[in-house]
């Protein structure tokens, strides 16, 4: 048996969505099963890795843990926002610029997380990036890498940092 | 997935606390604000849902910390994140900001309120020992009379048992409050896990006292995951209190976590490192408020 529905409003990469959700489905279903975002990933499911993190408000969260319900009249940023016409996001590009993606799957967190630290912190350190990065597992282990696409970003000296 | 949703027969997302608490009457309600202890004590059949899924992040005043009176109160629905970059509080309360600093990722932080922490009441929970060195006390509303009804409860007296405190089903916790520290007043915090980050504590400690003239007073010391709850180190700061801060009197306080801390053994860690831990962070500190 299903749970009771509701209706939900929310600006999902800058376009308004509206849709009706299980009141317990947590977000990140609502994105892959009900919306087909398949971007985000699901692996831990109890917020341990931070593979399924998505901006909320210009918040990162894991959202295999937010009620999808609480969506309404909210702003979310998923990977899938990143990309522009022009290309991949500056964040994106450097990761791929240094090899720091490996089976990419914890990538569509990391690199939201990633992006939301040097967004808020435009002189973001290594070490802080260490310490932004903590919720967000990689199981290849390949963190000095990300690290140095965090740092080539936050420095200016990545390929794909625009002016 | 042994979600238990289909027993949910409506949700509520009210802008009200009064609306709120009357959804809460029947006490078959349950509520949540980040969902971050609740979504997976519910996946994993841990816990039940009730017939009513409240939201309470719509609810206005409900989050916000106000540090400007002679008593700080901070709203049951703000963040962690809310707490740690809030510099008022930084200044009047380190050991709570330094709590929140080294609580779970920031992910988590960004979603967590400082309410969901207390009534989740772990054993591990990182906001209880700083808030108990405070001497925090918590506010309880509920809806009776046709008026909201607030009672409050020291935050020492809350507590249970794991996952269980004496908040009863129509009740919802609104605030912490506690007094503004006195001049001289110094805190501290420290936790173990094996890694910082995302890490139930092994064992945290906090301490809270007036420091004069090389002596401690107003001492207050809270231990967790050593007992069923956070608890207050009577012996600890018994052993403390008035005496003058040094190697004997630490030597004292440290000997007598033996007589407060009950630790058990479990998948984290065995009782004997436990009661080790708690040996070294009392004196850790105690030295590093004497080196001040």
């Amino acid at each position: 048996m299903m749970s009771v529905e509701t209706e939900i409003r929310f600006k999902l990469n800058g376009r308004e969505v509206s849709l009706k959700v299980p009141v317990a489905m947590k977000t990140l279903a609502m994105l892959r099963d009900k919306l087909g975002m398949t971007g985000t990933k699901y692996a831990c499911g109890e917020g341990e890795c931070g593979a399924c993190t998505v901006e909320v408000d210009g918040r990162t969260v894991n959202s295999c843990l937010m009620y999808a319900v609480d969506c309404d009249g909210r702003e979310l940023v998923t990977i899938e926002g990143l990309r522009t016409p022009e290309g991949l996001h500056p964040v994106q590009q450097a990761f791929v610029d240094h090899g720091a993606v490996q089976c990419g799957f914890c990538m569509p967190g990391m690199i939201m997380q990633a992006k939301n630290l040097i967004e808020n912190n435009p002189g973001l350190t290594r070490e802080e990036a260490q310490r932004g990065l903590e919720g967000n597992l990689c199981r290849c282990t390949g963190y000095t890498k990300v690290l140095d696409a965090v740092e080539a970003v936050v420095s200016g000296k990545s390929c794909g940092s625009r002016p | 997935m042994s979600e238990t949703s289909e027993k949910i027969s409506a949700y509520l997302a009210p802008r009200r606390l009064d609306e709120a608490l009357q959804a809460m009457a029947d006490g078959d309600a349950t509520v949540f604000c980040g969902g971050t202890d609740l979504a997976p004590q519910t996946e994993s059949g841990a816990r039940q849902y009730q017939a009513k899924l409240l939201n309470l992040r719509r609810i206005e005043g409900l989050c916000g910390i106000d540090t400007g009176g002679g008593e700080i109160r901070i709203g049951a629905a703000t963040t962690i994140s809310d707490l740690r970059r809030n510099a008022p509080l930084a200044a009047i309360a380190p050991a709570l900001v330094e709590a929140a600093e080294h609580f779970a990722s920031e992910q988590i932080r960004n979603a967590a309120s400082v309410g969901g922490n207390l009534c989740n009441a772990s054993p591990a929970g990182d906001m209880s020992p700083p808030l108990l060195v405070l001497g925090a006390a918590v506010e309880l509303a509920c809806w009776r009379d046709r008026a909201v009804q607030v009672r409050r409860v020291p935050l020492e007296a809350f507590f249970v048992s794991p996952g269980k405190t004496v908040r009863r089903p129509e009740e919802l916790l609104t605030a912490v409050v506690f007094e503004r520290p006195a001049d001289g007043f110094v805190s501290r915090f420290r936790k173990s896990g094996p890694r910082p980050a995302l890490e139930i504590s092994t064992v945290s400690v906090a301490l809270g006292a007036r420091i004069a003239d090389g002596r401690l007073s107003g001492v207050r010391v809270a231990l967790g995951s050593v007992a069923p709850t956070p608890l207050r180190a009577r012996h600890v700061e018994a052993a403390l209190e008035g005496r003058p801060l040094d190697a004997t009197t630490i030597a004292a306080a440290v000997a007598a976590t033996a007589d407060d801390a009950r630790p058990i053994d479990d998948v984290r860690a065995s009782a004997w490192y436990r009661g080790h831990l708690v040996r070294v962070f009392v004196e850790e500190v105690l030295n590093d408020v004497r080196r001040d």
